[in-house]
């Protein structure tokens, strides 16, 4: 083979495999905290949602008639995990696997495979799901509930009922063992009339339970701290690159800022807007796949303001009171254009 | 984490953009120089420096001394070759050179007589400071000096005292950044007076007022060295020793010049149009050799190693001693299931046989076990962009969108995204994670792209030729219908005669004109 014999001989001996179990390890804090805040469910929808990632991945694959090996560098089982950790702790499970089997398919497969795709396909899998059921994807487990009033959330079998037969088996209702999130709450109220301020009092909010996770919301979004500790493990590994979860983070916190100066009743203060919903799980795990953002350093800069832009203008005007996700898959769309016009200047040119 | 945010820009002052730090693998840096013995047979190809092959000037059976000229060069990118040894010229004729594709090249096959007898018709020139930089550049040229680096251009050209461009600083290139080799390391430890000499002597034909060694701080014994060489020998105060981090692909001439000078050489220039003059170590010695001891190149210092080598080390080996025999010095005669390489692992070419010769490029010999080269066996995966490779790129490109183009025979996109200016250092495919031989992409752009470009010139070359033609097809009739206008004026017509010519030349045929316009010229 011709390529043998081409230059450069060796190897620094990174690979794929390690790049993706790299980013599942750094999800582990926030896959652990989410089991500790949801329980079985938690454990359950991430097992759930891995498995048939892969075993989509595998399905199409033999389907195409491409060898399985692919199957082996962790993309899939990736997907998986970070799509799982999209999702309100219950939804009914056929929708978890019918996101999963979007995500692969659709988000993943029908581009070409792994590099090709355009969007994220957990992000591409989350928003589908989002449009196609508001009221599950918006129905909010409530975190750490153990006893008969509620849910027992450290209880196997009614975890398993729960996620297999919805909540008439256990005998609830949806609304009884959910509530509304931060940001749905301040987008309602805010409609309402109610400022800002005053909606998060009701809310009887926290900054610190926003940061370590005990607040309503998806699984493995809620908890900043444990988010975090991901991210600087990729950015010290150099998995990742400080540039987009640097700059979307800065982004909404300088409008989040500017604006709460001019008008706090109608502004949600910039320390909410961070630790709200999935802005830093975006910012480190979904806005830096590699595959739909921008290749260079430049790129990758403009790419992160434009999320944090868009985050932002969706949470504080657009229908959904989240935004993140949306930023990030309108921001994958301009990625190729992005990368043509943000080359580096090259070397003595 | 701040440290790692800035770490991860890689655009710090005083450093180049991105590179990588490969295990360095030094083994033989401690090893000193060794001297080869004479081969049974020296194969000298005609051709072992970037431009013109050389013309052999000795016929079969002629008896030959060391040091005499082979072949002599032709055209200015040039310089002729000179015997290894004394002995006779058994016979001429094509042989493999070291080349990937195992391509061949007229070589001239030399049987020692073991005398090894010098030609000594060139004096020595002591005085060097005294004499004329022309003559100087006229002794390097003829000793057949070209850049002992690995890029063999011929030195002599780049030794122009040129008052357009004058050359401010001397650079001397003791970066040897690629792993393994250690020919120029030994070579500044243990002969730092020839080295510094030849500083000098470069320095005074170029008219530099500075010169500044350039050395990794992984070789602190040759900065040592370095020092105590310049210190001895009087005004060298203008030449200082330069200690940098140990980085690759820093011996690039590019980079290095941008390391030291934080000035880029402007793409499509060359290094003296921002004054300053790059040569490498062996390349220096051999300005020595050839001005202090009238000596012209056939030998240079060969680093030997490799993890299949059981004796690794560095050695003076004749320009033209067959590689095996250099291995079997050093205790490896079988090169079954083994890599071969010629020069370092990140820049040097896989040969097919070690049964070639060593040439003025030769600055390694390394034979690696199989397993152990690059892990890129495995299968090449998709590119999940992970840009590692822009990071790593000495010169600022994209190297994953470029590979991308290449693949799919977008040459023209390639080139405007400036794929000429990949100095294919390798960094890119090191880092890979999808292990994508992205260099190996980017040569089979260039040359696609020289071939369209050849075809290009080609096509317009002769629609030129075309248009000439029709052009003076055009004037010739405008001239012949102006000539009949006047025979006309003169005598009366005859217009029965007349009609049918001007009738064949209104249809303008052009091989009916040809022919004709060259009945009249004729």
């Amino acid at each position: 083979m011709i390529i043998n014999l081409s230059s450069p001989h060796i190897h620094g001996g990174d690979s794929v495999r390690m790049t993706m179990i790299s980013v599942i390890l750094a999800l582990m804090p926030a896959a652990i905290v989410s089991v500790y805040l949801f329980g079985w469910l938690a454990f359950l929808l991430i097992t759930l949602c891995m498995v048939s990632c892969v075993a989509t991945e595998y399905i199409s694959l033999r389907m195409m008639g491409r060898p399985s090996s692919p199957i082996g560098d962790g993309s899939a089982a990736l997907t998986g995990l970070l799509f799982a950790l999209t999702l309100p702790a219950y939804i009914p499970w056929w929708m978890a696997l019918l996101g999963s089997v979007v995500a692969i398919v659709l988000g993943k497969q029908l581009y070409g495979g792994l590099g090709y795709n355009l969007f994220n396909p957990a992000l591409a899998a989350r928003v589908i799901l989002l449009i196609s059921f508001p009221l599950n994807m918006t129905a909010w487990i409530i975190p750490m509930h153990v006893g008969t009033p509620v849910i027992d959330l450290y209880n196997f079998n009614d975890c398993l009922n729960l996620l297999l037969f919805g909540p008439e088996a256990i005998a609830r209702t949806l609304d009884a063992i959910t509530m509304a999130s931060p940001l749905g709450h301040i987008k309602t109220e805010w409609s309402q009339g109610i400022a800002v301020a005053d909606a998060l009092k009701g809310y009887d909010y926290s900054y610190l339970d926003a940061f370590l996770g005990r607040e309503a919301g998806s699984i493995g979004e809620t908890s900043a701290v444990a988010l975090l500790i991901g991210g600087v493990y990729l950015l010290a590994r150099h998995t990742i690159s400080w540039h987009i979860p640097f700059t979307y983070l800065a982004t909404v916190l300088i409008l989040a800022a500017i604006f709460n100066m001019i008008d706090p009743a109608h502004y949600a203060p910039p320390l909410f807007h961070l630790l709200a919903g999935g802005l830093i799980l975006c910012a480190f795990f979904m806005a830096t796949d590699p595959v739909s953002s921008p290749v260079t350093a430049r790129g990758r800069i403009v790419f992160g303001i434009g999320c944090g832009v868009l985050t932002w203008s969706i949470r504080t005007y657009g229908g959904y009171p989240e935004g993140a996700m949306f930023a990030v898959i309108l921001m994958n769309c301009a990625v190729p254009l992005i990368d043509h016009y943000c080359r580096p200047r090259v070397y003595g040119r | 984490m701040l440290h790692t945010l800035l770490k991860s820009t890689a655009e710090k002052s005083g450093l180049f953009h991105g590179g990588i730090e490969p295990e360095m693998s030094k083994i033989t840096a401690n090893s000193s120089i060794s001297t080869s013995m004479i081969a049974p047979v020296y194969i000298v190809p005609i051709k072992q420096h970037i431009g013109e092959p050389c013309t052999p000037i000795v016929s079969v059976g002629e008896h030959i001394f060391r040091g005499q000229k082979i072949a002599k060069s032709e055209g200015y990118v040039s310089v002729p070759v000179h015997a290894p040894t004394s002995g006779k010229v058994v016979k001429i004729e094509e042989h493999a050179i070291p080349h990937p594709s195992g391509m061949g090249l007229p070589s001239i096959f030399i049987e020692p007589d073991g005398k090894d007898t010098r030609d000594e018709s060139l004096e020595p020139i002591e005085n060097y400071r005294e004499r004329d930089p022309a003559e100087l550049r006229e002794r390097v040229r003829f000793c057949g000096i070209a850049g002992l680096g690995g890029a063999v251009f011929p030195t002599f050209i780049k030794l122009l005292k040129d008052q357009r461009n004058p050359i401010e600083t001397v650079i001397l290139n003791g970066i040897e950044c690629e792993p393994y080799l250690t020919s120029d390391h030994r070579l500044m430890v243990e002969k730092p007076e020839n080295i510094a000499r030849g500083i000098d002597i470069i320095m005074h034909m170029v008219g530099a007022k500075r010169a500044i060694i350039a050395i990794e701080d992984n070789k602190p014994d040759a900065a040592d060295a370095m020092r105590n060489a310049i210190s001895s020998i009087p005004d060298m105060e203008h030449v200082e020793v330069h200690l940098l981090p140990t980085r690759y692909p820093q011996g690039s001439e590019k980079q290095l010049v941008q390391v030291l000078t934080g000035k880029e050489i402007p793409a499509g220039k060359l290094p003296m149009h921002i004054g300053v003059l790059c040569q490498n170590v062996g390349t220096t010695h051999a300005i020595f050799d050839a001005v202090i001891r009238g000596r012209p190149l056939t030998e240079r210092i060969v680093t030997v190693s490799g993890d299949a080598v059981p004796r690794p080390g560095n050695m003076r080996t004749r320009l033209g001693t067959p590689m095996s025999f250099v291995f079997a010095q050093h205790g490896l005669e079988h090169f079954e299931g083994l890599h071969i390489l010629h020069g370092g692992p990140m820049m040097g070419e896989r040969l097919k046989a070690a049964d070639v010769p060593v040439v003025k490029s030769t600055n390694g010999l390394l034979a690696m076990k199989s397993e152990t080269m690059m892990k890129s066996h495995k299968v090449e995966q998709p590119c999940i962009r992970c840009g590692h490779c822009g990071v790593a790129c000495p010169v600022n490109l994209v190297p994953n969108l470029l590979a991308d183009q290449c693949r799919s025979e977008q040459f023209e996109k390639a080139e405007s995204y400036n794929l000429f200016d990949c100095i294919e250092c390798g960094a890119c495919s090191y880092v890979c994670p999808s292990n994508i031989p992205l260099v190996h992409y980017f040569r089979y752009g260039k040359g696609q792209l020289a071939q369209i470009s050849r075809a290009k010139g080609f096509a317009e070359a002769s629609k030129e030729r075309s248009e000439a033609r029709d052009a003076r097809i055009e004037r010739e009739k405008e001239e012949r219908a102006a000539k009949r206008k006047k025979v006309r004026a003169t005598h009366k017509p005859k217009p029965a005669d007349e009609k049918p010519a001007e009738e064949r030349a209104d249809e303008g045929k052009p091989t009916d004109e040809k022919s004709d316009s060259k009945g009249s010229e004729s």
